[in-house]
């Protein structure tokens, strides 16, 4: 397995990540030496075999659709980076 | 004995009877942790007014006859549990300055419970690590040679008690962060079965595998700590609704005739020698003591480590997408557009560690290679259970190796990922299983510690913390101490 710098800048900004053209291979070798390792599991067939999504064999519980937490918006937005009347600020995202 | 040395049955009883407060045990941990926290940067942040705080309360419920176990008892909290008002930051730039608006259920239980809170340990960035050496906040030194990395990712809980520093500590467990660092600085560690402590407030890396647990220096510290974190919690959507068994009850428990099986791919080829002679020389213990061996095989362990490397980075790249630069945590300086602010925030936030294990995941969870790896891996992740079940009908217990090797030197691993990926290798396959497993002390090999991995079925936590004391009653290899603190 050998990812390519294209698909090394692909996965990043996929995920959301800058990462400088210069550093594309470098990271690349390191990410297909993980993918090498997890390559291992090709050696085992699984046809036939359910996959495990979760440890407990356990069903999504329900609640009463009732009011249980009080709004704290203030307390909540105080360590947000950019805030005005009660709004979270980004960037300009319409031109 | 000294305070610090004195076990948490000890220090309660000595509490309850005036003959110390919880005021001069918390003066005097803090003053420990001022006198050696330097040499081994256990602590993110020191709670030193809140300590002093919840120790005068805990000594008037003293006075007032209200104290359970551990009331009055300084702990310490990884800092990946959410504390009200006290930084938490996962050992990361993103969240360095994060207060978090409420407490995780587990810091809130113990609270209850009258612990005092000495402080926030170290750890390795969101929990991806097995040396400590990833936090932002520097690496963690091992006590027993600060040369040596104390394991991670729970690096500094585990630092800090084998140090004398806190009688016990909160730690998290995905793939071994906290059996492999208990195993590294010869201290008692277990991680609970899946869904056992609630996870509500513990910032999340990978959400079908992380579990609370509890590190102390012997079994019957644990199984107090235990006692004060498990339970069902209806704010964590995977919490078992079980009851929570006597763990400090069922400690004295005979263990003749426990069938204990001793996994064959875990005593072969990659483990140390040294270590592998230890383990065997509980094994023998266990002997002894009237238990009954069998040997056990799970032909699938092999493959965990490379399902997990799907597995947790796949749910990592998904919980960890919440890091947007937006709502909390770090913002790069003038964007330039959303985009330029959601790149530039993640990446100068995560350290290269999460960034190697978020790509993963956003690789193995993209358009094309899904069943591939994610579907494959959790097919691999079904026989590595089975493998467990078909154990579990021949034994009661399983024994192994922690760690593959004793503590290794700073930076030996650092330009290594996959390397350092096997430091994990026999503790993966439980969290995959979602099994409880707990590290204890094995006699130590060339003077560093040496940790025996016991792993029990589903919530058969009293179980093995009763195997635990037993062979801890038994023997001392629990109470060696690093020389210096």
């Amino acid at each position: 397995m050998s990812l390519t710098s294209d698909e090394v800048a692909k996965i990043a900004h996929l995920a959301r990540l800058a990462v400088e053209p210069q550093q594309l291979e470098a990271l690349g070798a390191e990410l297909s030496k993980i993918l090498d390792l997890v390559a291992e599991m090709d050696a085992v067939d699984t046809g036939q075999v359910t996959p495990m999504a979760h440890p407990l064999e356990m069903a999504q519980r329900l609640r009463e659709d009732l009011v249980t937490e009080p709004i704290a918006r203030e307390r909540y937005q105080a360590g947000a980076p950019a805030v005005e009347n009660g709004l979270f600020l980004v960037p300009k995202v319409i031109e | 004995m000294e305070l610090h040395e004195q076990s948490i049955a000890q220090l309660s009883r000595r509490l309850g009877a005036g003959e110390v407060s919880s005021t001069e045990l918390t003066t005097h941990m803090l003053e420990r942790i001022r006198a050696h926290d330097a040499a081994l940067n256990c602590f993110i942040t020191v709670t030193e007014e809140t300590a002093l705080a919840q120790a005068k309360t805990a000594d008037e419920r003293i006075a007032a006859g209200q104290a359970g176990p551990l009331t009055g008892v300084p702990i310490a909290h990884k800092d990946i549990f959410c504390t009200l008002d006290v930084r938490t930051s996962c050992g990361s730039r993103m969240l360095e300055n994060f207060m978090s608006p409420y407490d995780a259920t587990v810091v809130g239980k113990l609270q209850q419970a009258g612990t005092v809170m000495l402080g926030k340990t170290n750890m390795d960035e969101f929990a991806m690590g097995s040396s400590n050496e990833t936090s932002y906040f520097g690496p963690v030194r091992n006590p027993w040679d600060t040369g040596t990395v104390p394991g991670g990712s729970s690096g500094g809980s585990a630092a800090a008690v084998a140090a004398r520093l806190c009688v016990a500590a909160t730690g998290t467990d995905t793939g071994g962060s906290i059996r492999q660092p208990a195993a590294l600085t010869g201290i008692t560690g277990l991680k609970p079965t899946y869904g056992r402590c609630s996870r509500w407030g513990m910032v999340a890396f990978a959400s079908s595998l992380d579990q609370a647990g509890p590190m102390a220096r012997s079994a019957e510290d644990v199984a107090f700590m235990l006692a004060g974190i498990a339970g069902f919690d209806e704010r964590d959507s995977t919490s078992a609704q079980r009851p929570v068994d006597d763990y400090a009850g069922a400690l004295g428990n005979d263990i003749r005739g426990v069938r204990i099986g001793v996994v064959r791919e875990f005593m072969g080829d990659g483990l140390d020698a040294g270590v592998g002679a230890s383990v065997l020389a509980a094994v023998e213990e266990l002997k002894r003591l009237g238990a009954e061996m069998v040997e056990i095989s799970l032909p699938n362990a092999g493959l965990s480590v490379p399902a997990y490397y799907v597995v947790a980075p796949a749910e990592c790249s998904s919980n960890l997408a919440r890091f947007d630069g937006v709502r909390y945590g770090h913002r790069c300086e003038d964007p330039k557009d959303l985009e330029d602010l959601y790149k530039r925030s993640r990446s100068e936030g995560f350290g290269a560690e999460v960034k190697r294990r978020i790509m993963i995941g956003t690789y193995a969870l993209s358009a094309g290679y899904y069943d591939a790896y994610y579907l494959k891996a959790q097919k691999v992740r079904q026989l590595i259970a089975d493998d467990f079940r078909q154990a579990f009908e021949k034994c009661d217990v399983i024994v192994g190796p922690t760690a593959p090797g004793t503590a290794f030197r700073l930076g030996e691993k650092a330009d290594d990922p996959v390397s350092m990926y096997l430091q994990d290798i026999y503790t993966i396959a439980v969290n995959l299983a979602g099994l409880p497993g707990m590290s204890i002390p094995a006699p130590a090999s060339d003077g560093m510690p040496v940790g025996l991995q016991l792993i029990g079925s589903y919530f058969d936590e009293a179980r093995l913390l009763n195997v635990a004391h037993q062979l801890q009653l038994a023997t001392d290899w629990h109470r060696q101490r690093p020389a210096g603190f």
